[in-house]
């Protein structure tokens, strides 16, 4: 079968679904497409906030957010695509709250706003404590309103291109179906999110965050950078990952180790942290959140999820009792190479969100610069996207269909488990590709993994049945996740000196 | 540790040596040591996100935020078509969103919110659409017409905030298949991983709608505050 639109989204996270208003509003037909179901997309996972300099609780300006955001980037950002990200952020905040997001407010009346680490002024707009999950919901509520279709559980295989090289469509696998499907559109738009389960379970990633965009268009020719720049939380609990949020520390949490004492800056930078806590853990120390001091009605009024959490999955309760964290990989600083218009290095394609690169972050994230990226560039990639289509679709060109890397897949046996290979890559990644690096760590994880892409046609799946087979889709992800690790380690080798997240010995 | 799974007609037992986690991990653990081919969805492992929605020993629970116990029995959510396992297509549930019109419909301009208008619809935009809600309710069951509670929860979010002008048309919009069909027999409330009472939601958006003139069809027709199957619909 074959579709068609004006513009094809990939990915129904902040990103792709703002991407997916704002070129509908242009004038252009859309489709989006999501492995899962739009709201079941990582974003809904962010706590903290959306940066913009509304300066609703003390002074701020956008020029100290810009000062912030490049002081954060160690030099590795572009100062007019931060310039541009931090001007749009009040604007982005207004259409949030103009749709109906429910942010929380002060006692006058104002979008109230809390300092994460790294900003100098109370900066993040926040919606209680599901700040991502609000954000996302209501930009769903606000593509139904616009009768936008999205197309649930299915999965992007390849980008796909014309005999000119321009590309003009995707190769999908409806999962429920087990079919493969043409899409073809005028312009594609890659929303579909960062890498950071390349670490396996030493990540806070929503499972879904595998890189398959990232992939598909380094498969289809577009240019990746800064794949090395991985950004590890400091505190995420030690046997599931899951994120203790930076509130915790900045509500006046402190860091312990086996011996209960204090060893680093709680406030730092998240990098320098990670390394203090990872230093610690060499010594053969464990390291303890200590938020007992805080007292049970901060602790239930403040963070009430990191309680149930703790206790769920480490069966301590944070009122009486220190909570064993450790650092993991958080958010993914590299991606898809894009100019300030969203546009990747192939003609018709466009990328956003945590996939694409627009240099905004440069080797270190600031907290809340994530949610403001999505929708400012979320933005702009619909809206350019569109204008492109627009004045490109008559033009005449078929789409080049040929085998590739999913009879590739089909045709694997299924001798070695990938599933523990998975667990495999994601160990030594964390150890050796990891918070500190040295060159021959690199060198043999990049050794590693192409012994195991040479050995791929050996991890074949075992389920053999058409219907709804996730045990071919996780071994689609594994397989483009190996690609990405490639890049990440590649990256890494060319690096030769430390900068931010990249720290090298 | 054994636990049972209703796989297509089959009810399948899985012996885990593994004690004290989440029945999303057991799943996982399942999945990659026991049996490849078990289909279930996941994501963010912590509750949000709303993908790993089934039913424990017949009650919906979200597997990530549930201790596995010895002798569990897991099948898939109800009221919606099983794809395969423990996966169920939610499309005609999403659906009811659109067709309830769950949406911000006209901004009025220049309202500031202040801490209550905050307050008012907080819990009903904590939902996570994870569609607990209708599996467990018996309207939604035996008419897959009925707007039903993560709708009409949203509908109330909306309607309930300040900066939506347009609220009689939100109201007229949820009269048919909508606020009258509930029974109010409240298992939706019972179930909800967020504490959201739709049922309650759905109380206030009758009240709002006896405000524009609506009433009770079925109290208008029978006298009696009886619905077609006989059960009370006050
Ligand atoms: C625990 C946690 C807390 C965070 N807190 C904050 C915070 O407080 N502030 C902040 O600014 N940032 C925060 N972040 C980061 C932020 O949430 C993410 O960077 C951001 O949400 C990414 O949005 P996105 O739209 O690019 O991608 P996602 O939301 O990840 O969406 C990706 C979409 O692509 C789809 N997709 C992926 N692969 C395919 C494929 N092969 N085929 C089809 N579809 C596909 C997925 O289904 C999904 O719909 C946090 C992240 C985590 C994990
Ligand atoms: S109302 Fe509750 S049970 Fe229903 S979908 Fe929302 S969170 Fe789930
Ligand atoms: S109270 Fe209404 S919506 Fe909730 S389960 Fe009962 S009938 Fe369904
Ligand atoms: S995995 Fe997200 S709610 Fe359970």
């Amino acid at each position: 079968m074959n579709y068609k639109s004006d513009v094809l989204i990939i990915g129904a996270g902040g990103a792709g679904l703002t991407a997916a208003l704002h070129a509908k509003e242009s004038g252009a037909s859309v489709r989006v497409l999501t492995k899962e179901y739009p709201t079941r997309s990582q974003t809904c996972m962010a706590q903290g906030g959306m940066n913009a300099a509304l300066a609703n609780v003390s002074e701020d300006s956008v020029e100290a957010h810009i000062a912030n955001t490049l002081k954060s980037a160690h030099g590795e950002a572009d100062e007019e695509a931060v310039r541009f990200m931090c001007s749009e952020a009040i604007n982005a905040v207004e259409w949030l709250d103009s749709i109906g997001v429910c942010f929380s407010r002060t006692a006058d009346s104002k979008i109230a706003q809390r300092t994460l680490g790294g900003a100098s002024a109370p900066r993040a707009c926040y919606a209680q404590d599901y700040t991502g999950l609000k954000i996302l919901h209501t930009i769903y509520d606000r593509c139904l309103s616009q009768d936008i279709e999205i197309l649930n559980e299915k999965y992007l295989l390849d980008i796909l291109k014309d005999e000119s090289g321009v590309v003009k469509g995707a190769k999908v696998l409806d999962i429920r179906s087990g079919d493969i499907e043409i899409y073809e559109a005028s312009a594609v738009i890659l929303a579909s999110g960062g890498y950071s389960r390349i670490y396996d379970k030493n990540s806070t990633n929503s499972t879904a965050s595998t890189g398959d965009g990232i992939a598909a268009a380094s498969r289809a020719g577009a240019k990746l950078i800064d794949m090395e720049f991985v950004q590890f939380h400091p505190t995420a609990l030690k046997n599931s990952s899951i994120l203790i949020s930076e509130s915790a520390r900045g509500e006046g949490g402190y860091l312990l180790n086996s011996k209960g004492k204090r060893f680093t800056n709680e406030l730092a930078p998240r990098d320098v942290v990670s390394r203090a806590i990872n230093d610690e853990i060499n010594k053969g120390e464990e390291i303890f959140l200590d938020i007992r001091h805080l007292g049970e009605e901060l602790i239930n009024e403040g963070l009430p999820q990191e309680r149930k959490l703790a206790k769920l999955y480490e069966n301590v309760d944070p009122v009486h009792e220190l909570i064993p964290v450790r650092p993991v990989a958080h958010y993914t600083m590299g991606g898809i190479e894009v100019d300030n218009k969203s546009k990747t290095s192939l003609d018709g394609l466009y990328a956003c969100g945590e996939c694409a690169n627009h240099r905004v972050h440069g080797a270190n994230r600031l907290g809340g610069n994530s949610l403001l990226e999505i929708v400012v560039f979320g933005k702009e990639a619909g809206l350019n996207a569109a204008k492109y289509a627009l004045e490109t679709k008559n033009a005449q060109s078929e789409l080049v269909l040929e085998d590739g890397f999913f009879e590739e897949i089909k045709e694997c046996k299924n001798e070695i488990d990938f599933y523990a290979k998975r667990e495999h890559v994601g160990n030594m990644f964390y150890k050796d590709v990891g918070i500190v690096r040295t060159q021959e760590q690199l060198k043999s994880a990049l050794l590693e993994v192409k012994e195991l892409q040479a050995s791929l046609n050996l991890m074949g799946v075992s389920d053999k049945s058409k219907v709804y087979n996730t045990n071919l889709v996780e071994f689609i992800e594994f397989k483009n996740m190996l690609e990405v690790c490639e890049q990440v380690v590649s990256s890494a080798i060319k690096r030769e000196v430390s900068c931010g997240a990249h720290y090298i010995v | 540790m054994k636990i049972s799974i209703k796989r297509e007609d089959n009810i399948i037992k899985y012996e885990l040596d593994l004690k004290d986690i989440t029945l999303l991990e057991a799943l996982n653990y399942i999945k990659s040591n026991l049996d490849n081919t078990l289909a279930f969805s996941s994501g963010c492992r912590s509750s949000v996100c709303g993908s790993c929605s089934m039913r424990v020993n017949e009650r919906e629970e979200l597997a990530c935020n549930y201790k596995v116990q010895d002798g569990d029995s897991i099948e898939p959510l109800k009221n919606m078509s099983v794809i395969r396992d423990l996966v169920v297509d939610m499309d005609s549930a999403y659906k009811t969103n659109f067709k309830a019109k769950a949406w911000l419909n006209k901004l009025t301009q220049g309202v500031s919110l202040n801490h209550d208008d905050e307050k008012r619809n907080e819990v009903q935009s904590d939902c996570i659409l994870c569609s607990a809600c209708y599996s467990a309710c018996p309207v939604y069951a035996v008419n897959g017409e009925f707007l039903g509670p993560f709708a009409l929860t949203r509908v109330w979010k909306y309607v309930s905030d300040k900066r939506e002008s347009d609220e009689k048309s939100k109201i007229d919009n949820v009269q048919s298949n909508g606020v009258w069909d509930c029974t109010l027999c409240n298992e939706c409330t019972l179930v909800c991983p967020q504490d959201i009472s739709s049922k309650a939601d759905i109380e206030k958006l009758r009240a709002k709608s006896a405000g524009y003139g609506y009433m009770d069809p079925s109290f208008g027709s029978f006298g009696g505050g009886f619905g077609f199957d006989g059960s009370p619909s006050f």
